[in-house]
């Protein structure tokens, strides 16, 4: 008789962010196979579309996700821009880089203290979303939004940013910074991290390319892509900023590119309110001629892709929308697989996938039946950290 | 590499097997092939010319079902679109490109269950996105389908 055993996880949990179910196959701790379901939270966005006209779509879009809600309207009004040939303004062009990075900050802090969590450091976790909050402060500042920013129109962006308002957001900045030096002391140099983060979850450069993988889960395989570079948009190509790549491809060097890539990003927003530039900030296009347009933008998890279809009318023939958790979702057949159950949460985690789902675990054996709760799947994950910790101090 | 630079490539390489080229910018093109084509043509340009591919779009147009494989390649910061169009909408199937890459595996599925595409020689086309139980044979991105109405007073 085979003691594999299957453990279903998901899909609907009121402490997960979106519903997924995983079904993971293991042979006693050992992860040996994994298939997902999604499609519980699908909503049809892209045929909603081809009902609505140009200007509704972008709302739209910019309620696929609660997270990326400034990336996914970049890539759709560029690629209706890119049918049109419209020029956007000098000035709206900054406004809109200088969205795109507040975006990144406020999720990778977000997905930093999650990780934290679920390795049984909370202090991370709060840390991480207690520096998150003067982001979204900012964000209220140059958008009038927390969230869902309502900022991109086609053509230009929604607000200005005030001339007063600057001083107050190259504040928080400053005061961010001492933050994430912390923040990144407590992840990088603490010795249990390092003992339970590296070599977990590797995924290899060639089966990144295979896969086609996106953003940091790419970049931290030595596989060097970033759109913001390769396919200049918004006002990238005229600031200075590096791309963060790491050669290991696990779990450590996922978290590595992040924390430095907040580092980044806040440069990338000092040299844009440095350099903002005057006038307009909307070229006020009027009609869309038939054609096709494509849209990419970097979004915090990897390239957003869309695909806008015209026919001269006032909607959308087609929209076809691809977020970057699309692809890089099915690389976890290459990272969890021969790895064990208490790392496949993190595992998962590390391509930051929204937030993967724990509804309940059933664990069946051979004879007996156990259940296991999200809670329980957590307390699996800290206690192999606190093992570790033991471990390595016994040792010092 | 330029736009005109990898189209020449794809042209040269296969002749007459392309049927139409379509230059939108220095950065896009399109480049329309027999659907019959599509393994060679996809594993040239993702293998040897090293582009990452983006996603397959599918659109339900008057012609027919047609598909476009997008593909980037990063260093040179291009897009090219290779399209094929299936003309049997009754029974429009294509072979599959999960032989050439991975990353095909989910958007296979979906554009199957979306627009009832076939992909010969997959052999997991299960549902992605829709519901185990929506009904066969309704393909709800296609232009003919017509949504349910909402019943407001069961809901």
């Amino acid at each position: 008789m085979s003691h594999k055993a299957t453990i279903p996880i998901g899909p609907y949990h009121p402490l997960q962010e979106e519903p997924e179910f995983y079904k993971l196959v293991v042979d006693g701790e050992k992860v040996v196979d994994v298939d997902v379901r999604i499609g519980y939270n699908h909503r049809g966005i892209e045929k909603l579309s081809e009902s609505k006209n140009f200007d509704q779509s972008i709302f739209l879009v910019e309620r696929i996700c609660g997270i990326c809600s400034s990336s996914h309207p970049i890539a759709c009004v560029q690629a209706i821009e890119e049918i049109a040939g419209i020029e956007v303004p000098e000035r709206a062009l900054y406004i809109r880089t200088i969205t795109q990075e507040l975006e990144r900050l406020h999720s990778h802090l977000l997905w930093v203290g999650l990780a934290g969590h679920f390795l049984g450091y909370n202090t991370v976790f709060m840390w991480g979303w207690k520096y998150r909050e003067p982001i979204c402060d900012i964000m209220e500042t140059v958008t009038g939004n927390r969230q869902s920013y309502g900022m991109m129109k086609v053509g230009g962006v929604r607000r200005d940013i005030d001339k007063e308002h600057i001083p107050y957001i190259l504040e928080r900045l400053d005061e961010l910074l001492p933050k994430v030096d912390m923040v990144k002391g407590a992840v990088l140099d603490d010795p249990v991290l390092h003992a339970r983060l590296k070599g977990i979850g590797v995924l290899t450069r060639e089966a990144a390319i295979d896969y086609s993988a996106l953003g940091p889960t790419a970049r931290a395989s030595g596989y060097d892509i970033d759109v913001r570079r390769d396919h200049p948009y918004a006002a990238y190509d005229r600031l200075k900023w590096n791309v963060i790549t790491q050669n290991e491809g696990d779990v450590f060097a996922k978290a590595v590119v992040r924390i430095l890539e907040i580092y980044e990003s806040v440069s990338i927003i000092r040299q844009c309110l440095d350099r903002l530039p005057g006038g307009s900030i909307d070229a006020n296009p009027k009609d869309i001629p038939p054609g096709e347009g494509v849209g990419v933008a970097e979004a915090p998890r990897g390239e957003v892709f869309h695909y806008v279809k015209s026919d001269g009318s006032n909607s959308p023939v087609r929209h076809k929308v691809r977020a970057p958790t699309y692809m890089n979702f099915p690389t976890f057949r290459e990272t969890v697989i021969g790895q064990t159950v208490s790392d496949a949460t993190i595992i998962l985690a590390a391509i930051d996938p929204c937030y993967c789902c724990t509804e309940r675990m059933i664990a069946v054996d051979d004879h007996d039946r156990t259940v296991l709760t999200p809670q329980d799947l957590i307390r699996l994950s800290q206690e192999k950290t606190l093992k570790m910790k033991d471990r390595i101090h016994k040792v010092c | 590499m330029k736009i005109d630079e990898a189209v020449k490539k794809i042209k040269d390489r296969f002749g007459n097997k392309v049927l139409k080229v379509y230059k939108h910018s220095e950065k896009r093109a399109y480049v329309d092939i027999d659907h019959d084509d599509i393994v060679p043509v996809m594993t040239y340009v993702f293998k040897d010319l090293s582009f990452r591919f983006n996603i397959a779009s599918g659109v339900d147009t008057f012609e027919g079902i047609e598909i476009l494989y997008h593909f980037a390649h990063d260093p040179s910061g291009i897009v090219i679109s290779i399209r094929v169009l299936l003309k049997d909408k009754n029974d429009p199937h294509i072979d599959t490109v999960t032989t050439v890459t991975k990353s095909a595996w989910w958007i296979e599925r979906e554009i199957h269950e979306l627009f009832g595409v076939e992909f010969n020689g997959n052999k997991d086309l299960r549902p992605l996105l829709l519901s185990d139980d929506w009904p066969k044979g309704v393909y709800p991105l296609r232009k003919d389908f017509v949504p349910p109405k909402r019943d407001s007073r069961k809901t």
